[in-house]
């Protein structure tokens, strides 16, 4: 059904048709209107699940460990300084191997105070085992919540999707939301490694030797590579259900091109009409999305070896390159520029000024672009 | 009655287990055998060593290890699952002092959400797992690793404020003690909602008494009046052997209590008198209570 939703209540949408059974959140701008468009499905029943009203993030994500770990589909949401709060917890989760969704609506992180987008929230999950997808559009956020339940199910590891705030989040676009029908045909009934039930004296957790530890984070990391496979088979099935295919990556006017942009998240829209505009100048430029941080697609970067390569970040590392910048440069030599950051605006023209600059040959290795 | 819940009482924790002698933990334990279908929930704290080392565990129940301040949260998680597939089972959080204060909002959400689970606090008076170091329900004067000279803050009474959360069930109860233990363990059992045990552990180690004297010095904290134990279930009253020590002068002297446990070695006359003090406001307002 065609119809205009924010991204916040796509997101919602998606947990609907993906008949999550319990949802625990705390509120926090701008993730706020996902949990009160979920708590309004449950009470008013269109949405058959728990709807658990916590004291703060990480209540949030330690109930639907709970939920989760004795086998019910669960999902939370957050942001910035809410998902700092919840940090100990998503470590938790991954090394405890439960499957579940969460949706970050990316925000700056304080002080000063601001509500306004900037991808280091997100980011700071790179290390701890959650697959981690962004979104481009409304439309990407709510099938990426779809995937992500059966993506995470499958490879026994915790997802996230990110949503820029407002850009993304409180921004109504026109959306596709599929029937229940065809998301049942998807997305098959939940599945995970282990479940905790009162018939069975399993321990989970018990402190474990150094060496059986190490062992565990091992086979955590394969799995983590093997996710790639598993995302882009389900990204490709649900193309074929629902006309639109996802994968680790998109290329966008890359194939011929001589100087390719590595981005990621909502401004990706802008970067593209700002390819098309050196497009018609004759300038051999395309854009490569990341749609997913974790795993990282190595593979498809290693493939731009030879072209110019220019990664701009909307998060940065605090000391030299942004976050992106130095994921793409572990792989081949990029320039990397800062932007965006603090929910400071980047528009069509100034993209255009920006790759114009790259593709002359005028970016430094490390640029900040600062208004 | 009595005797047939004595005769129930076995021990979910197996042979062999790391517990320390005289563990006042590995005692209380002991009750949670009395349980249909427990699902032990543990948070960081001595326990979390009691429970032994994987692939092997210390208990015969179904448990999970989680963060030091998510106890509740992760039952509430649990409980809610299980009452939604129709799986009957009673989700216990067993924590300590150390738990209950670094997770005190999460402990106070669940209650204020009167989720349905128990939650037993086994309150050794200091984080003990860490090395002894002082928490909010260390004695006044007592001496932690992080109070050398003795604990100048006030001693938080933790049951009490969950009583004010308005939940169904809270109770006391003592290692010294355990059928008391045992009966509300039971009680609780068959309430619906939030339900909270504030249990009295006097740890060896911890206090500096010996190992065979937990039982002993437990049950000199309930005769002097230092520890008391009450219930409410929709009513507040004393329970057991406290019930006796409403006449303070069947209580056993305060300083005997003291004086055998290493934490209040070099306690002056007055400090003595002060605690005095300090039990006696708490006995005029259990009185209060139970006359509501």
């Amino acid at each position: 059904m065609r119809t205009i939703l924010t991204g916040n209540y796509a997101v919602a949408e998606a947990v609907r048709l993906s008949r999550v059974k319990v949802i625990a959140a705390y509120p926090i701008t701008p993730q706020t209107t996902i949990v009160e468009r979920l708590a309004e499905m449950v009470e008013s029943g269109e949405l058959d699940a728990e709807f658990v009203r916590v004291d703060s993030e990480h209540s949030a994500l330690a109930v639907v460990y709970g939920s989760a770990t004795a086998g019910l589909r669960s999902f939370t949401a957050t942001s910035s300084h809410g998902l700092l709060y919840m940090y100990e917890m998503c470590w938790w989760v991954a090394n405890a191997r439960i499957p579940l969704v969460m949706a970050v609506v990316t925000r700056t992180i304080g002080p000063p105070w601001n509500i306004h987008t900037d991808h280091t929230d997100i980011l700071t999950l790179r290390d701890s085992g959650w697959i981690i997808a962004m979104a481009e559009n409304v439309q990407e956020a709510l099938d990426l919540t779809i995937q992500g339940f059966r993506i995470s199910e499958e490879v026994n590891l915790p997802f996230v999707v990110g949503l820029d705030a407002f850009v993304l989040s409180h921004t109504a676009e026109v959306v596709d939301v599929p029937s229940q029908e065809d998301v049942d045909l998807f997305l098959p009934e939940r599945r995970q490694a282990y479940v905790l039930n009162p018939n069975d004296a399993i321990a989970i957790g018990n402190i474990a030797q150094n060496e059986h530890m190490m062992r565990l984070r091992f086979e955590m990391a394969k799995d983590m590579e093997k996710s790639k496979d598993v995302i882009e088979d389900a990204g490709k099935e649900f193309g074929e259900i629902f006309g639109r295919s996802y994968g680790l990556v998109e290329h966008y006017r890359t194939e011929d091109a001589d100087y390719v942009v590595v981005m990621s998240g909502a401004w990706c829209g802008d970067a593209k009409e700002a390819i098309d505009v050196l497009r018609e100048k004759g300038i051999k430029i395309g854009l490569l999305k990341l749609s997913y941080i974790r795993p990282f697609p190595r593979e498809e970067i290693r493939k731009l070896d030879g072209k110019d390569v220019l990664v701009v970040d909307r998060s940065f590392s605090m000391s030299y390159k942004g976050i992106l910048g130095l994921e793409v440069g572990s792989v081949l030599d990029c320039k990397n520029v800062i932007a965006g950051l603090c929910g400071v605006d980047v528009s069509v023209e100034e993209f255009v000024k920006m790759f114009k600059m790259f593709t002359n040959g005028e970016i430094r290795d490390v640029e900040w672009w600062l208004k | 009655m009595k005797r047939d819940v004595i005769r129930e009482i076995e021990s979910p924790l197996l042979p062999g287990n790391p517990a320390c002698q005289g563990c006042p933990h590995a005692i209380g334990l002991k009750a949670i055998s009395l349980l249909k279908n427990p699902v032990l929930v543990i948070p960081a704290g001595c326990t979390t060593v009691i429970a032994g080392i994987q692939p092997k565990s210390s208990f015969k129940l179904p448990l999970i290890h989680v963060p030091f301040a998510s106890a509740p949260a992760v039952a509430c998680g649990l409980s809610k699952a299980y009452e939604r597939a129709g799986i009957d089972s009673t989700v216990v959080v067993w924590m300590g002092d150390g738990a209950a204060d670094i997770g005190f909002a999460t402990l106070s959400g669940s209650a204020v959400r009167n989720d349905n689970i128990m939650v037993i606090v086994s309150d050794n008076e200091a984080y003990m797992n860490t090395g002894i170091q002082m928490s909010s329900t260390t004695f006044w004067k007592a001496k932690t690793t992080t109070s050398p000279t003795g604990k100048t803050e006030e001693k938080k009474d933790l049951a009490l404020i969950m009583l004010m959360h308005r939940v169904p069930y809270v109770a006391t109860a003592s290692v010294g003690y355990m059928l008391d233990f045992a009966e509300k363990l039971k009680k609780a059992e068959k309430v619906k909602g939030f339900r909270f045990i504030h249990l009295h552990s006097p740890c060896p180690p911890g206090w500096r008494f010996d190992s065979s004297k937990t039982v002993e010095i437990a049950r000199m904290a309930v005769k002097c009046g230092a520890w008391i134990l009450w219930e409410y279930d929709g009513k507040f009253r004393l329970t057991g052997a406290s019930r006796r020590y409403r006449v303070k002068s069947k209580r056993i002297p305060v300083k005997d209590y003291l004086c055998v446990q290493g934490r209040f070695r070099g306690l002056k006359e007055e400090d003595i008198k002060e605690i005095e003090k300090k039990i006696d406001e708490v006995w005029r307002l259990i009185d209060l209570l139970e006359k509501v």
